[in-house]
């Protein structure tokens, strides 16, 4: 990786200044083991994960760099549908996220009064069973002839939903719906505390000042906690986007082979397939896009034109 | 109509409490289906109340023995990851040095990555090094994605400390290790904890970057994971209620201790 991160040379001033010398190493000793395992493990695979994309060859031969750059064409050819599929379910899930866990951490941050404990609990609680089997219970509840579909059903739901292509035939689980409700499920969470921790920043008394100046509840909402909740806003989408765009949990047990995202796709080439180049081209593409939705997406939020 | 009003001003409250039900009906689901008696191998339809996954819940091949394995793992990553990410962000707010953006770049980065990229690069480093899958390898992943989490938490703590606390402690001749032992230490210790505390949830709930690098080693969700495939046991869901009681009580009683000793702070 860049030099730039390796500790620079002991100053070899005059011998005077060693005490200080030595106390101005001190940052670097405290950086060196964390930074080191970040490099090796983290910044180093990257590197060896691109060289893989380009290399050629079968298991039994050996890969070997060859500089094909054919494969990312090729993967992009292949699993398109997948990939528009993963960031249009992150997209809808993020979406989802915001509509739902904005109420629950307004409502932490400013109405819960004494019962801010125990519903900041509440929402915390569930990260401590495994989200596997929680989301293999979203199989139990949105099984065909359960409740909820059953309810939906009477109320007509499911016939607007499968002609927007969301459900199919009477049925929740396997279809679009059930994945991007157990992807805004299991992400709630980190949509809700950046959101709760800055709507809690925000000082009472502006409410009071809106007030005060006649806006309605509507208004201040609008013109005051919104904007001032963006940071939150920002955060929580992007905490919450971010590895929804990966997943492949949700696609895998609730949905149907038609919902296949593209983690699933990166996950099957490397682990059953075998076939690396692909993988590994899949996988930096999925980076890129990430990447750079990411920045885009801080670089326009940065500016207040947004709210 | 004072029923329609009533609903319009908690109309927030209202939906803020639905979204809580959304994330709290699953843990109910789990609960109350780890008394249940499936026919067959999946534990999906409600047939019929029993005791049997509770009385036993080792009562399932390798499935203890996966969770002892996340445990341990879980342990050794919250470890590795406290120490090396408390030294960092001790680094990050008090010192000044070179490569500072470097550096936060490659701190933030992990956490702006969707696990499947990271664990794919990983398990090629692996391969190309010829490592074996296990346990070790695991561990190392799980000290790596930990590492920033615990970080951002510890820096958070640090920066809100009051650096004069600590010229205090050296006014009143306090050595630099005495300082920081007594002084700096307990101060950030709560941002310490918060970092620790989180590093172990991550990894005791990994999935992606496990099920990737961990080769034939089976963790506790990947357990879970196959069995989602082969037939779900009941007591999986028991050991999901049983994580999920003990941690709502600890934090329960945590909150009490607080608040019985802010109470006699106040007196």
């Amino acid at each position: 990786m860049s030099v730039t991160d390796a500790p620079p040379a002991p100053d070899t001033g005059p011998e005077v200044r060693r005490p200080s010398t030595r106390r101005r190493l001190v940052p670097y000793w405290l950086l060196l083991p964390g930074i080191l395992w970040l490099l090796v493990f983290f910044a180093l695979p990257m590197v060896y994960q691109a060289s893989t994309s380009v290399q050629t060859g079968s298991l039994e031969k050996g890969f070997e760099v060859t500089w094909h750059f054919r494969t990312y064409w090729d993967a992009l050819a292949d699993y398109y549908p997948q990939f528009i599929r993963s960031l249009l379910y992150a997209g809808s899930a993020t979406l989802l996220c915001l509509l739902l866990g904005y109420p629950l951490a307004y409502l932490i941050a400013f109405r819960a009064g004494r019962w801010r404990g125990l519903v900041l609990v509440l929402v915390i609680a569930p990260f401590f069973t495994s989200f596997l089997i929680r989301t293999l219970a979203w199989k139990t509840i949105l099984a065909d002839g359960g409740a909820v579909v059953d309810v939906l059903d009477a109320l007509h739901v499911l016939d607007v939903t499968s002609r927007l292509g969301w459900t199919e035939n009477n049925r929740v689980l396997a279809t679009p719906l059930a994945v991007v409700c157990g992807l805004t499920y299991n992400f709630l969470p980190f949509m809700i505390l950046p959101l709760y921790t800055s709507l809690e920043r925000i000082d009472g008394r502006l409410h009071e000042a809106a007030g005060d100046l006649y806006a309605t509840p509507a208004t201040t909402f609008r013109k005051v906690t919104f904007p001032l909740s963006m940071p939150g806003v920002v955060s929580g989408t992007l905490l919450t986007f971010i590895p929804a765009s990966g997943d492949y949990v949700n696609a895998e047990l609730l949905g149907s082979t038609d919902t296949k995202m593209v983690g699933s796709v990166i996950q099957s080439q490397f682990l059953r397939v075998l076939d690396y180049p692909t993988a590994a081209a899949l996988s930096f593409i999925l980076m890129a896009v990430v990447l750079l939705v990411v920045t885009v997406y801080i670089r326009r939020s940065g500016t207040e034109d947004l709210v | 109509m004072p029923v329609l009003r009533l609903l319009r001003r908690n109309l927030v409250v209202i939906a803020g409490l639905l979204t809580l039900a959304y994330m709290i009906l699953p843990n109910v689901v789990v609960m109350v289906f780890s008394f249940n008696k499936p026919n067959g191998r999946f534990n999906y339809a409600w047939q019929r109340f029993s005791l049997d996954a509770w009385k036993d819940p080792c009562g399932v091949a390798d499935l203890c023995g996966s969770l002892s394995l996340s445990l341990r793992i879980a342990f050794w990553a919250t470890l590795g990851a406290t120490v090396l990410g408390t030294m960092i962000a001790f680094a990050l707010v008090r010192y000044r040095f070179r490569a500072r953006g470097a550096i936060n770049a490659l701190i933030f980065l992990p956490m702006a990555m969707p696990e499947v990229v990271m664990a794919a690069s990983l398990l090629t480093l692996f391969l190309n090094m010829g490592a074996e899958l296990g346990f070790w390898t695991v561990l190392i992943a799980h000290i790596m994605f930990c590492l920033s989490f615990v970080v951002t938490a510890v820096k958070a703590r640090v920066m809100s400390m009051d650096p004069r606390l600590e010229e205090a402690a050296r006014d009143l001749y306090a050595g630099p290790l005495q300082t920081f032992l007594r002084v700096t230490l307990p101060i950030a210790a709560p941002g310490i904890a918060a970092g620790a505390l989180l590093a172990f949830a991550l990894s005791f709930d990994d999935f992606i970057i496990t099920n990737f690098n961990a080769g034939s080693t089976v963790t506790f969700p990947m357990f879970v994971w196959g069995s989602a495939q082969r037939g779900t046991p009941v007591q999986i869901n028991v050991i999901g209620t049983a994580m999920f009681v003990i941690a709502v009580a600890v934090v329960l009683l945590g909150q009490l201790i607080a608040n019985r000793r802010k109470s006699r702070a106040g007196k």
